[in-house]
């Protein structure tokens, strides 16, 4: 086995594409659940908002593609108000199977056939991101030590970081304005904060929007990167990994979702190339696994993870167990 | 609020208006096939793609450009095959996944077709976990026509498709036959958020693990009804054993709600993908039972199996009602479901209610598993296609409470089949999902919760 090459591709995902794509979804899902106790398992709807956002508006439409940017984050806000108002008097579990329901009615919707000349059916849709290539400043590879990124995704990567920096720095700032205060005030006590007269329904419906939007920051970059807007990269699974990836770097912390993504996708990586190479090399029998059953172990390991950081650490890496929204409503 | 809503009208307009623009004429009729070819994320330049109309003549050839973008135009709407030249590959790529694709173009389309490069495909219909999918090892073969859709369907569908000379009454009665069986998945879920609090998103698993273990059982060589019941009685130990080895600790401990839910979702992940270790990523079907020839009452036609099953649920769910209002144990149920610590202090061991509570609600699950296993085959994914329906019928009938499961499962399963008479079958899932968030907005209780259970 080559474990330079495979430390090497491993670090590589450490600042991959897909660890930007999972640091935004997650520094969505801070905002809503870390810092304001909000349960939105539909991060993933968000996401593919976004996606077809730009995809519908550029390939099916012909239209520009700073008109697709802006559709799919209004598309986030209106989604984000659709979801809101049904749920957000209700109690945590409520709003948490609606929108886990709205992320499945996008992607069954998006896959539709009888939307497949809106949408692309399950194929998806391809031919936006021409646009974006174009604006690419890049016209040689760039080369740092052993690694070499190619022209196309160093453009990626740099446009990428940029928004997971600004992200970042925006909520870093709102979580320190007196704003921010009223929404760590409502994941700790609800009925406090509505006694010193705070409109506590608009204060989260103001938490899902700001969440969801950067939810749909993350689509945009991933459809952009892949050129393509397939329907079934937003399953739920989605959801689910952008929670265990804020979880494990440490929810209510202004780095955690960064730091999560950055580390799962490095393990995600090498725990992948590690197997393979380890059945290549028959260290691993044929008769326990084979090379297409490692993907199914890289998911029961995050599910392993999962259950592990909760019970044993469920502050993460960065959190702070006094100050951690578990327990709240 | 009404602010509010103003401003989402006016939104929704705006929305409105750019989707329905139509897009700029297109030159003459303008259908093209096209597509990108992609290779590890980075574009695969002057590969030979071929089209063909559906009688086999050639209708032209392009080569990927630098960006890995290739169009053919075709004379007009119809079928077509695509082919791939594998020999054009770069040495580095390890051939295609499917060399030729057959799709069908409409008016004015731009259809795309995307081949997927990887080892090819060696058949069975084991989709291949993509490479470039950061979260689904569902990602389904890159087949530019319906059949590609197959890989997921519909919950509810049936490989046995029934037909009957009144369609209406027909789906009424599958819808019946899906609801009776939901029922019976949904109890465990329900009886479990009343007792202890949790929104188990594991429950789809536990209805999989019914189905995989009865699956397991019969390609042993056991005869299917007699792992069927073995089956049953193994997921009812598994729920026992998970309570009392993995949740019961963990509310010792204690933990939040919310925290437990998240875990829940770890245990589910874990249980999805040890499914698809164990019995891989394609759809098996048991060796008996899952084709019969219908017979026919009245207008209706019906398999016996169908009817069997119906009268199973119908006696099951009968006695859990039985079972919850005239046994010790029931009453005992409902009063920690009603106030765990009241019920405490009136002398309940509230532990070992939630345990049989949990014995019981699995065990239920995985005949519910076995039955739709019957009806639709066994895939990993089946769990998590059944959970939501499980949620909408808990929450619409009432959450924490067991008529409510019953009663919203019915109506889910009713409404689902016969939605299909006006919506396209594969969106009658969606159908179902919008009427739950509609149904919230107006009576968040359920049908039948009552109102103090929401805060």
């Amino acid at each position: 086995m080559d474990w330079g090459n495979i430390l090497e591709l491993s670090l590589r995902e450490l600042i991959g594409v897909q660890a930007i794509v999972f640091a935004l979804a997650a520094i969505g899902i801070n905002v809503q659940f870390g810092y304001t106790g909000l349960l939105n398992f539909g991060q993933a709807a968000f996401a593919a908002v976004g996606g077809y956002g730009i995809a519908v508006i550029v390939t099916t439409y012909d239209m520009s593609f700073w008109l697709g940017l802006v559709v799919g984050v209004v598309g986030a806000i209106i989604l984000a108000l659709l979801l809101g108002i049904p749920t957000l008097r209700l109690r945590a579990d409520y709003l948490a199977i609606v929108t886990i329901a709205a992320s499945e009615i996008v992607r069954l919707v998006g896959r539709s056939a009888s939307g497949r000349d809106i949408f692309g059916g399950s194929d998806g849709i391809t031919g936006f991101s021409r646009a974006f290539y174009d604006l690419n400043p890049f016209t040689e590879p760039f080369s740092f030590g052993p690694f070499e990124f190619r022209e196309r995704v160093l453009w990626v990567l740099v446009v990428g970081w940029s928004l997971v920096a600004i992200c970042t720095l925006v909520v870093w700032l709102l979580m320190r304005s007196p704003w921010g205060r009223v929404l760590k005030g409502i994941r700790e006590d609800e009925d406090a904060v509505r006694s010193l007269g705070k409109n506590v329904y608009a204060y989260k419906m103001q938490s899902l929007v700001i969440g969801g939007v950067i939810g749909a920051l993350a689509g945009i970059v991933y459809s952009l990167f892949q050129g393509a807007m397939q329907p079934d990269v937003y399953a739920t699974n989605f959801t689910f990994f952008a929670y265990a990836i804020l979880i494990l770097g440490g929810a209510a912390t202004v780095f955690g979702p960064v730091l999560g993504a950055a580390i799962m996708w490095f393990s995600f990586q090498f725990i992948d190339l590690a197997l393979r190479g380890a059945i290549q090399q028959d260290y691993i029998p044929s008769w326990l696994m084979d090379s297409n059953d490692v993907g199914a172990v890289r998911f029961m390991l995050t599910g392993v993870v999962l259950v592990l950081l909760l019970v044993f650490r469920p502050q993460g890496i960065l959190g702070d167990r006094r100050e951690i929204a578990l327990d709240a409503r | 609020m009404q602010k509010l809503a103003r401003c989402l009208g006016a939104l929704l307009a705006v929305l409105a208006a750019v989707l329905l623009a139509t897009p700029a004429v297109a030159q003459g009729s303008g259908e093209t096939v096209n597509g990108t070819l992609t290779y590890q994320d980075a574009p695969v330049a002057g590969v030979t793609i071929s089209v063909a109309s559906a009688d086999g003549t050639e209708i032209g050839t392009a080569q990927t450009a630098a960006d890995g973008t290739w169009a053919v135009p075709v004379p007009g709407p119809g079928d077509y095959s695509v082919t791939l030249d594998a020999a054009t590959l770069p040495p580095t790529a390890p051939g295609v996944v499917r060399e030729t694709i057959e799709t069908t173009v409409n008016p004015q389309q731009r259809k795309v077709v995307l081949f997927r490069i990887g080892a090819p495909e060696t058949g069975g219909e084991q989709p291949s976990p993509s490479e470039s999918a950061p979260s689904e090892g569902e990602s389904e073969a890159p087949g530019g026509t319906e059949s590609g859709s197959g890989a997921e369907s519909e919950a509810g569908q049936d490989l046995t498709a029934t037909g009957g000379n009144n369609q209406l009454l027909q789906l009424f009665v599958s819808g019946l036959r899906f609801g009776l069986i939901l029922g019976l998945a949904g109890l465990g879920l329900s009886l479990v958020f009343g007792t202890t609090g949790l929104t188990n998103f594991s429950h789809g698993e536990l209805i999989v693990f019914g189905a995989v273990a009865a699956l397991l059982l019969n390609q042993a060589g056991v005869p299917i009804l007699l792992a069927a019941v073995l089956a049953t009685i193994l997921s009812a130990l598994f729920g026992w054993g998970q309570d009392r080895g993995f949740w019961r600790p963990l509310r010792k401990k204690p933990t939040g709600l919310i925290a437990l839910m998240i875990i829940s979702i770890g245990v589910s992940l874990i249980l999805r993908y040890l499914t698809q270790f164990i019995i891989g990523g394609g759809r098996e079907t048991y060796d008996e039972y899952t084709y019969q020839d219908p017979i026919s009452i009245g207008p209706v036609s019906i398999t016996p199996r169908d009817l069997i099953i119906m009268g199973i649920c119908v006696v099951l769910l009968a006695a859990v009602a039985l079972a919850l209002t005239r046994t010790r144990m029931g009453k005992a149920t409902r009063a920690v479901a009603d106030n765990p610590a009241l019920a405490a202090a009136s002398g309940i061991n509230v532990d070992r209610v939630i345990t049989v509570v949990w014995t019981v609600g699995t065990g239920l699950a995985g005949l519910s598993g076995i039955f739709f296993g019957m009806i639709q085959g066994v895939d990993y994914l089946m769990g998590m296609r059944i959970l939501l329906l499980v949620f909408a019928a808990t929450v619409l009938g009432g959450l924490g409470t067991a008529w409510g499961a019953m009663v919203g499962a019915l109506v889910v399963g009713i409404f689902i089949e016969v939605s299909a008479y006006v919506v396209p079958s594969e969106l009658k899932t969606a159908g179902v999902l919008v009427v739950l968030i509609l149904i919230l907005l107006v009576r968040p209780q359920g049908i039948l919760g009552r109102r103090e259970r929401v805060g």
